[in-house]
């Protein structure tokens, strides 16, 4: 090849690593029919919406910078507090809150992104389990403030652009909160394919070569942590904003430890896991649920071990069985 | 000619071990210089100490007379300092492509732009384009770097430090575990570097070091030994007792 055949090969493949691929677009199209679509089912669209985004902003964490957490939580929890303090001592309206909810989440992400700079990846699991039990204890004791066991009552939204008011069967709250995962996606998918958002698998991928080529570890880590800890926030507000509550849930170890199933079951590392898995993590949480209403969990069991001794791929590519590579 | 890269005094400690024991070294611009020593010499050692990865128990390091021996190992690679490993050090799940693109792009402090796509500045398509074809790399390009041949690798380790426009290169033991037929060919790319790239050249191999280096240093239980050009140091009968007379080369 000659060196303007190269140039034209380099700028090719560079944008080909941008554009949009047909199933994102399926994605899309369908994101935006799911409206129609979901009928009297608003409600468990909502659920995997917040959840979606919440593994998103896990997934850029764990999938691209490679930082394991056990604690992501934290930032949820937050998120859905401040959202909900928002509205009851500030105003009722959504938007001012989310944005709060966001700047909270995303203050809380960047002092603690300190805590995740050094040590190994056990050392990371356990401080930000630790830091979840934090300010689940905080939630716990200030019950002055959130009301402690017992939740944050009596949160009150307003209407979503002094127009839309939060029905009974989710549709505002459907709509809003898909309007926002979409929103949320489009900003991580632009981050993502960005130097910055390249470094980060760079730095997951040799952090010694990554310092060798002039990037700023600590920085970069940080900044990722900080930026998924405000898209955690977003949907943790949003879960907040939606059903109008706040409880010590929210910053449940459970949370984290979904969430993390979510990734597990979606896959890490391409932005869209974190979707696909937590349509399929409360779908079947819905169908196993909903026939054996105890023992839901024993089948989730179940479908973990078979997941990983078959492998993501061969499961949802059968054919993949029979090639051979 | 000026000194670029100049260490006065510099000592590294582990312990009770004297890693690097008062080394002053002088690069000079456009200096094609060597660096040997047996096994635990402390060649390594002294690279990181260069490089920041760790940081002197005493000493200092000046690069055009400025003093940066504080500095981060990031900050020194934007002034300059640039280095290739001994063990190829790349980013297994990236192409070449976005590899020297990113490593072009934090040349340019373009690296921590969020908005837009990696390589849609021209210049960074243009730096890369010339990399890989310079270093025989463009028909790999889209290729996982994890999946690539040992010798595209090697070329891809360079080329990247190369990618970071070093002022001065630190190139430790280049054609380690390279088989012999594609020697020939890193040892023409790095004779290719342009002049005013002041190399410090870390070797075992010494067809390599005698045929590329001016100047050669001598190090020997972390303290240098012996410095001089290449026909004073290949003839001084205290260096083949102590280096070449172990059937080391």
């Amino acid at each position: 090849m000659t060196r303007e055949d190269t140039l034209t090969a380099v700028r090719r493949s560079l944008d080909a690593a941008t554009r949009w691929r047909w199933w994102e677009m399926v994605l899309g199209a369908l994101a935006i029919a799911s409206w129609w679509l979901v009928g009297e089912h608003a409600l468990l669209a909502n659920e995997i919406a917040i959840l979606a985004l919440f593994a998103v902003s896990l997934d850029l964490v764990l999938g691209y910078a490679g930082i394991v957490s056990l604690g992501h939580a934290a930032f949820f929890g937050l998120g859905a507090y401040t959202a909900a303090l928002f509205a009851k001592l500030v105003t009722p309206d959504p938007l001012v809150g989310l944005a709060a909810a966001i700047a909270a989440a995303a203050v809380l992400g960047s002092v603690s992104s300190v805590l995740i700079l050094r040590g190994s990846d056990l050392a990371r699991l356990m401080v930000t389990l630790g830091v979840a039990l934090v300010l689940y204890e905080l939630a716990n004791k200030l019950d002055w403030l959130t009301g402690g066991a017992d939740g944050l009552q009596g949160v009150v939204m307003g209407p979503l652009l002094g127009r839309f008011d939060f029905d009974l069967y989710g549709r505002t709250a459907y709509g809003y909160s898909l309007v926002v995962l979409v929103v949320c996606v489009l900003i991580a998918r632009c981050v993502v394919q960005s130097p910055f958002g390249v470094s980060l698998k760079a730095l997951r991928d040799n952090r010694l070569r990554a310092m060798s080529i002039g990037l700023s570890v600590p920085w970069r880590l940080a900044a990722a942590y900080t930026f998924a800890a405000a898209l955690a926030g977003a949907a943790g507000a949003l879960l907040a904003q939606t059903s109008g509550f706040a409880s010590l849930d929210v910053l449940d170890f459970h949370r984290s430890a979904d969430v993390l199933l979510v990734l597990v079951i979606g896959g890490t590392g391409y932005l869209y896991g974190g979707i696909f898995g937590a349509i399929a993590f409360r779908l079947l949480h819905d169908l196993v649920s909903a026939w054996t209403p105890q023992y839901w969990t024993f089948w989730l069991g179940l479908f973990l071990v078979v997941l990983m001794l078959i492998g993501r791929d061969r499961l949802v590519r059968p054919w993949a069985w029979w090639s051979r590579s | 000619m000026t000194v670029v890269l100049e260490t006065r005094g510099l000592v590294k400690r582990f312990g009770g071990l004297v890693a690097t024991n008062d080394v002053s070294l002088s690069v000079r611009r456009g200096a094609r210089h060597a660096l040997i020593g047996p096994n635990g010499a402390g060649k390594t050692t002294l690279i990181n100490l260069l490089t920041g990865v760790l940081q002197p128990s005493a000493g200092q390091i000046a690069l055009d007379g400025v003093d940066i021996t504080r500095l981060a190992p990031h900050q020194r690679v934007r002034r300059g300092i640039v280095r290739t490993f001994q063990i190829n050090q790349l980013f297994h799940e990236l192409t070449p492509l976005a590899s020297l693109a990113l490593a072009v792009s934090a040349q340019m402090g373009l690296a921590r732009q969020w908005w837009r796509p990696l390589g849609r500045d021209e210049r960074v398509a243009a730096a890369c384009a010339s990399l890989l074809t310079q270093f025989r790399l463009d028909d790999v390009m889209n290729q996982r770097v994890g999946s690539l041949a040992y010798g595209k690798r090697r070329l891809l380790e360079i080329a990247t430090a190369i990618a970071c426009k070093p002022r001065v290169l630190l190139l430790d033991e280049p054609v380690a575990g390279v088989p012999a037929g594609e020697r020939q060919e890193i040892s023409e790319t790095i004779n290719a570097l342009p002049e005013e790239v002041s190399v410090l050249l870390i070797e075992h191999d010494m067809d390599l070091v005698f045929n590329f280096a001016r100047t050669v240093s001598v190090l020997v239980n972390g303290a240098l030994f012996a410095e001089g050009d290449v026909q004073s140091i290949s003839n001084d009968p205290r260096v083949k007792a102590v280096y070449l007379g172990q059937g080391d080369g």
